[in-house]
């Protein structure tokens, strides 16, 4: 039986059947035939994933993606915010913790934790999206395996402006080097003008401080950007009259296009997946309410198109409002299905007026070296006849 | 007011423009917030080392020494160089002798790193990956000098100090070229 002092500490663990389960909740009880027959724990200091929910992000070696089919709307769960570390995730005292900000600068200043939260704050929702986020090798992938490397939060913080306001920026400093304080130790170099424009120092996601996976206490939050330059765990930022060329961005986070090498290539590509239906889904014939995100680095999104004949003709998704500045976008599609092998894909269109690209276009632009880093092509996905959803892979090389 | 964003109204939000986050207009000259930064703690956190050599510390180091360190401290991840190619490492391999030849087998430091700087950079400020910031300076000058001679860039006798090392020419800058695009619709 189910006491209240068990439950007051909810604890999730794995079961003997890897299922991911209450700890004070046997699972009898959760296959127990009448609610409303059995009292249930009271009100507890935290909130849990009911455990008829195993939604989880899918892990590597380096990182972890989420799983944007199993999400409902444009916010990603703190928890199912991916991943991508160089070091581990350092453990960091928040009150231990301090921003230096140095070089080209008229007062070199610290920033305590306290010290920037006592600054004019800002709230934005923004997508971070990995600019390695790709995978196409075969039929069998899902949404979160082939660009599970973006991830959507409400970020709170400073603007970086006000910082750089506070330090007296000089006129002759045109980079910035940011370093995180993980075992890492991680740079990246990044022009001034993007802290003028809308870089952010924030220390809390969705309501609450950053989860230590995304940078606790502070990191920088650099909007629309490639993710590796929104830098986790913040420690130092220097002023410079030059990019620092640090491995993060020469050796990596740079990528072949025709017979030259793209360097600092920062803002993400206007992108879209269907993630309903997907792999591994199996549909049935008639009304399929095709469902999605659309998303671009450059701005918003005016348009999703949807293909449900592959490729031959496009008709416009309805957008889910609000559509935010460089933000994931909800789209949805109402389509009949005949019950036909066909093939359905989205292509995202941005107020700059650029629209996503087939796998193709992105080769006659940048060649068949091209790969790695920013590749934003429409994703396409087979429905057979017996309903089976399949990504439809296409080789370049 | 849009989630907790104060939009001005009287700029338009053309393609890649910015929206204002924030009417900065009563804001005093300065909020008084945080301390002035000392030398010592800049110069305790300040170990950048830019292309032109800034940040280079005092010490040298050379390949033959650099060669014994690699074995003992870096070989175990990166491999010794000896292994076929089929052969999975922990870390990526970090030499072969094809400097600047063909950037698309394997990317190396000898066919991709632009600069010779960022070698010294990266390896001090996190390898060994086990053992992070545990390197001299006068080790990390030596590995530098070693990765580079392994990757027929310079001779086994060149000394690497903050005076040579920023003078290293690596084939592979030639390539880099800063992104050409930009907010628009073509496909770039």
């Amino acid at each position: 039986m189910l006491g209240g002092a068990a439950t007051a500490a909810v604890m999730l663990f794995k079961s003997s059947y890897g299922k991911m389960i209450q700890a004070a909740i046997p699972e009898s009880v959760l296959q127990s035939a009448d609610p409303t027959k059995t009292i249930g724990p009271p009100p507890g200091e935290i909130g849990t994933r009911s455990a008829f929910e195993h939604v989880v992000k899918k892990t590597s070696d380096i990182s972890s993606r989420t799983p944007l089919q199993d999400l409902y709307g444009v916010i990603t769960p703190s928890d199912l915010h991916y991943e991508r570390h160089h070091a581990g995730v350092p453990v960091i005292d928040p009150h231990k913790y301090e921003l230096l900000i140095h070089g080209m600068v008229n007062k070199p200043m610290v920033f305590t934790l306290a010290d920037l939260k006592r600054f004019p704050s800002v709230s934005r929702i923004c997508f971070l999206e990995c600019s390695g986020n790709f995978r196409n090798s075969k039929e069998t992938l899902t949404p979160q395996e082939i660009c599970g490397l973006t991830s959507q939060s409400e970020w709170t913080g400073v603007m970086l402006s006000t910082l750089f306001r506070e330090v007296g920026v000089q006129p002759k400093a045109s980079w910035f080097l940011a370093e995180g304080g993980d075992a890492a130790i991680m740079t990246r170099s990044i022009p001034v003008k993007k802290a003028w424009d809308d870089a952010m120092i924030v220390y809390a996601q969705n309501g609450e401080a950053i989860r230590p996976e995304q940078g606790y206490p502070v990191r920088l939050l650099l909007p629309g950007w490639e993710g590796n330059t929104s830098v986790k765990w913040l420690r130092r930022l220097e002023l410079s009259d030059q990019p620092y060329m640090t491995r993060e961005e020469t050796s990596k986070y740079t990528y072949a296009v025709k017979d030259s090498i793209r360097q600092f290539s920062f803002e993400m590509d206007a992108r879209s997946i269907i993630t309903f239906p997907a792999f591994p889904q199996q549909v049935a014939k008639g009304w399929i309410e095709i469902r999605g995100i659309a998303w671009s680095g450059w701005g918003k999104i005016v348009k999703v198109e949807i293909s449900t004949d592959a490729g031959k003709t496009w008709q416009a998704a309805r957008l889910q409002e609000p559509v935010l500045d460089k933000a994931h976008t909800g789209f949805r599609y109402l389509w009949q299905w005949n019950g036909d092998t066909t093939e359905i894909m989205s292509r995202a269109i941005d107020e700059t007026g650029y629209t996503q690209p087939t796998l193709q276009q992105l080769v006659n632009a940048r060649g068949t070296d091209m790969g790695g880093y920013h590749m934003n092509p429409i994703t396409a996905w087979v429905i057979q006849r017996d309903g089976k959803v399949l990504f439809k892979p296409e080789k370049w090389k | 007011m849009l989630y907790g964003y104060m939009l001005c109204m009287s700029c338009k939000h053309n393609s890649n423009s910015t929206m204002v986050l924030q009417d900065t207009a009563n804001w005093p000259a300065t909020f008084g917030l945080g301390r002035p930064a000392t030398q010592a703690e800049i110069a305790k956190l300040d170990i950048d080392v830019r292309p032109d050599g800034k940040g280079l510390p005092p010490g040298a180091g050379d390949a033959i020494t650099g060669k014994t360190i690699y074995m003992a401290k870096c070989a175990a991840c990166h491999g010794t160089g000896a292994e076929p190619m089929d052969v999975k490492l922990p870390g990526p391999a970090l030499m072969n002798d094809s400097a600047g030849a063909d950037r698309n087998k394997l990317k190396t430091i000898g066919n991709y790193w632009p600069y010779a700087t960022t070698i010294f950079d990266y390896v001090r400020r996190t390898m060994p990956y086990n053992a992070p910031g545990t390197l001299t300076d006068n080790e990390v000058y030596s590995l530098t000098a070693y990765i580079l001679h392994a990757s027929n860039i310079i001779t086994a006798q060149t000394v690497m100090n903050a005076a040579s090392l920023p003078k290293v020419t690596m084939p592979a800058k030639k390539l880099f070229v800063p992104d050409n695009r930009h907010a628009g619709p073509e496909v770039r």
